[in-house]
């Protein structure tokens, strides 16, 4: 080897000389080489990684598992630019409602599938808990090997790690050595088991918890609250830190018998009242003066955002926090209806109706929020409650599914798509009859008016993956290309086409996609 | 099962992909929307796919082949169409139903089409060429410019020894590229390929001078072997011309067999593409390798799904150790689950390819398949295990975002599976693994 890096003039190698000693050189090397390949012997076997645990799961129908593939194959592809044009489906957009079908129906994924399912979840924070739940103890094995995954190791990822909420040493030990997020988890699966254990956990080592930490945890008592938190909660309202005193007043508040709605109610109705001597009976609204320490114990917020009267601001925090119970009997017995449509003085309307609006959300009533909603073919700016289409979408949230698909499909059929898009975000999926019905009316109708098709592509996503697959019927009419209006916008009537086409393909994809996955022959 | 066999799974359509591109523009015109009467039957699928014009194209597959007619004006083939309406078929039986009457198009692209096959079979069979004598003399004239080739790469190896292979790693990429130039120009297209591999190894990190002497000495080995080849046994001359370069004929006979088709990859340098499949004969037992060309920009011509099973003939080349063969005039999908090679540990597999080495010392690797073996990490990258965690071969590439990698261990799980590869003295490449949960089906995993 000496020989030949440094070349046979300089060094021949031993018994020639001369030209042929590079010849010989190579004549020997070919021989070792030879020799060295042909015998070559298998190397020490490394410690394999432990066996994963079993998944009894069942596994995909074959078909099902065919188009498994295919949407993980279509994720790759990026959108075109310019926006989605074109008849086919997005099949990226339809991956997590497919993942959701197939965990729901307790299938496991496909092993050969595994990698790209976990660079599925990797790539969209979306699919995380699907994508996971399906991939099962097998998945978490293979994560475990590739740092690249290592997302799936944490937070909801490690559920299936979490020791039995039975097993009081067991939940005691992670508890106490446990990562965050993995506690947060258990602190979670607890409490959904047995509240009292879950609120012992946290009291046991509550005050040596950072601030951060405390505020997290907080948060998780959201889920499941209930009269039995109401101490810990008072507790908390002494709190160091200001955001977890805030946060604790705020969980108080959604509790209508808690000792601080009680009190938070007392504020509150000293400040709003009724005006008999008015020619119409009328709401008067005098703001509190002053922020006090009571008040300010109790999360109200004492310096108000730039911009806003800090009498205005305490005001709305009162009658955000205060139960909605205590209005009907402030105001001589009225329904909330009938309050809502009382005239309100001086021009407190507005700040009175959204701070009803947020205690509606809040405590998730029904009533208050109807009567805020209004009748949906009333225009929002001149209805009750709040004009904001985030807040109604809240408000609309806290009815059952088939009155807030009514409504939102009344709001359709009374003021088009435009400002629909977030109200038919909240709605269950697949839309329900009379709504799917209004969407489809008001697209074709816009179509009708000449308008720009582009102006709607979000609610055609939208309608893609949420409408139910029985609408596709309805919509084969329209999808025919149909002759350009004189009016209308140049191209849009060959865009209407292939976005009725499309949402058709879509459709039929989807029942597809269901019916695969719940074909048990295979 | 029907006459058309069984339907391809989407993998095996999309590995048909010529390039990224097409496979995602594919899997867009894969749904029932832009297509109208689609059908199949009788060893093919067809169906009209409407695009931006008014007229829609006519697409037709001949899935024995495979082959491809599409009215698109797209160079690619297969085009995106062909992709689309294979990925329908593959998902989607309503959308493409079975026995659906064959449109006139369809059938007259058809009829051709093996009119034209039966026609290419008879003149492989064929008669004598035209000009014997010819011939003759044209084989002489290369065989000479061949040897010329051979003796300067002899004449450049040497100079190359003689001042020292430290000193080649400095003299950087340009020399190594004329010398390959010229043995081109020598019609030596084997040689051609061995010296631009030889101008990369000073380039490829740690422990370069040994395998670039390792390389060396294999290159002067095949230039004496071409020298001295009128002396050499027969099957081992075919070996040598074949390493050079000159044109392989199929010279054995011809095997029938059902063959399972355990992997197709590709490989290119910019000006072509070379395309091996691997093939494996359940009754014969053979293992057979199926090379195909396409020119930049142009996927070979020969496809096959992976873990296919596909009845016809294959005729093998002549020389010794060789594995390459020539497909027969159609290969016809059937049915029927997979039987995977029968596999040994991993001893056995360096044995067969230390064996190879004596009938084609050029060999890098061998096929072979290793049974009851585990993925396990060890010191230098991933290897894969005798179940009795005794003996070991590494994985080549070492690269761990590989996907192949990553789908192998997830079919491990930990426990033993069976894998097919590629054994060489670099290691071992895995292509295909069956896991104990179905074992026959064939996973690929590059």
């Amino acid at each position: 080897m000496a020989a030949a890096l440094l070349g046979t003039d300089r060094r021949p190698p031993s018994g020639t000389r001369g030209p042929d000693a590079a010849e010989a050189l190579l004549d020997t090397a070919a021989r070792h080489t030879l020799r060295r390949r042909a015998g070559l012997r298998p190397g020490p076997a490394a410690v394999p990684p432990a066996p994963c645990p079993d998944d009894p799961r069942p596994p995909l129908p074959a078909a099902a598992r065919r188009r498994l593939d295919r949407l993980l194959a279509g994720r790759a592809a990026p959108a075109p630019s310019g926006g989605r044009r074109g008849t086919a489906p997005d099949l990226a957009e339809l991956l997590p409602q497919w993942l959701a079908l197939a965990v729901e129906r307790g299938f496991k994924a496909p092993s050969a599938a595994l990698p790209a399912l976990l660079d599925a979840a990797r790539a969209r924070t979306d699919l995380r808990p699907q994508a996971l739940a399906l991939a099962g103890p097998r998945g978490l094995w293979l994560a475990g090997l590739n740092p690249d995954w290592r997302f799936a190791l944490r937070g909801g990822g490690a559920g299936g790690r979490l020791p039995d909420p039975e097993d009081a040493d067991a939940v005691r030990e992670l508890w106490e050595e446990g990562l965050f997020a993995e506690r947060v988890a258990l602190l979670g699966a607890v409490r959904a088991k047995d509240p009292a254990a879950g609120r012992a956990l946290l009291a046991g080592t509550w005050a040596g918890e950072r601030a951060e930490d405390r505020l997290m945890f907080l948060d998780s008592l959201r889920a499941g609250l209930s009269a039995a938190d109401e101490e810990f909660l008072e507790a908390a309202l002494a709190d160091r830190s200001r955001n977890v005193r805030a946060t604790a007043a705020e969980l108080l508040s959604a509790l209508p018998g808690s000792a601080l709605a009680g009190r938070m109610a007392d504020r509150a109705v000293t400040c709003v009242g009724l005006d008999r001597t008015a020619a119409v009976p009328t709401v008067v609204v005098e703001a509190p003066h002053e922020c006090d320490e009571e008040m300010r114990r109790d999360g109200v917020a004492a310096v108000p955002p730039s911009g806003r009267g800090e009498r205005s601001w305490w005001l709305g925090q009162l009658v955000e926090s205060a139960p909605l119970s205590c209005w009907p009997a402030r105001f001589g017995g009225r329904t909330p209806e009938e309050i809502v449509a009382l005239p309100v003085a001086d021009d407190w309307q507005a700040e009175l109706h959204a701070a009803w609006c947020r205690a509606a959300v809040r405590q998730r009533d029904a009533a208050w929020s109807r009567a805020l909603l209004g009748a949906p073919s009333v225009p929002p700016a001149t209805g009750p409650g709040t004009s904001s289409l985030a807040e109604r979408a809240q408000l609309l949230a806290t009815l059952d599914p088939a009155e807030r698909a009514g409504w939102v499909a009344a709001f359709v059929a009374a003021h088009g798509l435009s400002e629909a898009f977030q109200l038919l975000g909240v709605c269950a999926v697949p839309w329900a009859e009379p709504l799917g019905a209004a969407v489809i009316d008001a697209l074709d109708i816009a179509r009708d008016a000449g308008s720009y098709p582009w102006s709607f592509s979000g609610v055609m996503g939208l309608a893609e993956r949420c409408l139910s697959p029985a609408a596709a019927r309805q919509l084969e009419s329209l999808a025919a290309a149909v002759p350009e209006a004189e009016d209308a916008s140049p191209g849009a009537g060959a865009y209407w086409a292939e976005a009725f086409q499309r949402l058709v393909a879509t459709l039929d994809l989807r029942a597809r996609m269901r019916a695969e996955l719940d074909d048990t022959r295979a | 099962m029907n006459a058309m066999g069984v339907r391809w799974t989407v993998e095996q359509v999309l590995a048909l992909a010529p390039d990224e591109a097409s496979r995602r523009a594919g899997s867009g015109l894969g749904t029932a929307g832009p297509w109208s009467g689609a059908g199949c039957g009788d060893g093919a699928v067809w169906g009209q796919c409407k695009g931006s014009g008014r007229t829609p194209y006519r697409t037709v597959v001949e899935t024995a082949g495979p082959a491809y007619s599409c009215s698109c004006p797209s160079r690619k083939a297969p085009c995106k169409h062909v992709l689309g309406l294979l990925l329908l078929w593959a998902a989607d039986g309503a959308a493409v139903p079975d026995g659906a009457e064959r449109p006139e198009w369809a059938a007259r692209w058809l009829a051709g089409r093996r009119a034209g096959a039966v026609g290419a079979a008879r003149k492989a069979q064929g008669g004598p060429p035209a000009d014997p004598e010819a011939a003759r003399r044209r084989a002489e004239r290369r065989a000479a410019r061949v040897t010329a080739g051979a003796e300067e790469l002899e004449r450049r190896l040497a100079d190359l020894v003689r001042g020292g292979l430290a000193a080649a790693g400095q003299q950087g990429y340009g020399l190594w590229e004329e010398t390959a130039a010229r043995m081109v120009d020598a019609q030596a297209p084997g040689l051609a390929g061995r010296v631009r591999e030889l101008g990369a190894i000073p380039g490829s990190g740690p422990g370069w001078p040994v395998r670039l002497l390792e390389e060396c000495a294999l290159t002067h080995l095949l230039d004496r072997a071409w020298l001295a080849a009128d002396r050499l046994p027969a099957p081992l001359a075919a070996t040598v011309r074949t390493r050079v370069g000159l044109p392989a004929a199929p010279g054995g006979t011809a095997v029938r067999d059902r063959w399972l088709v355990l992997a197709q990859y590709d490989t290119g340098d910019g000006r072509l593409t070379t395309r091996r499949l691997w093939l494996y004969g359940e009754g014969s037992g053979r293992t057979a390798l199926l090379l195909s060309f396409g020119a930049a920009g142009r996927a070979p011509a020969l496809a096959l799904p992976v873990g296919a099973v596909v009845d016809g003939e294959l005729t093998p080349h002549a020389g010794s150790g060789q594995l390459r063969a020539e497909p027969g005039e159609s290969l016809v999908p059937v049915g029927g689950p997979a039987v995977p090679p029968p596999g040994g540990p991993v001893g056995a597999a360096l044995d067969a390819y230390g064996r190879a080495l004596r009938e084609d010392p050029w060999l890098d690797s061998w096929p072979v398949t290793l049974a009851g073996v585990v993925p396990a990490r060890a010191g230098y990258g991933w290897q894969l295990a005798d179940a009795d965690g005794r003996e070991a071969l590494p994985l080549t590439g070492g690269d761990r975002s590989r996907p192949g990698l990553w789908r192998l261990l997830a079919l491990s799980g930990g426990a033993p599976l069976t894998v097919f590869g590629e054994c060489g003295h670099r290691g071992f490449t895995p292509l295909a693994a069956w896991s104990p949960e179905a074992p026959s089906e064939t996973v690929p995993l590059l």
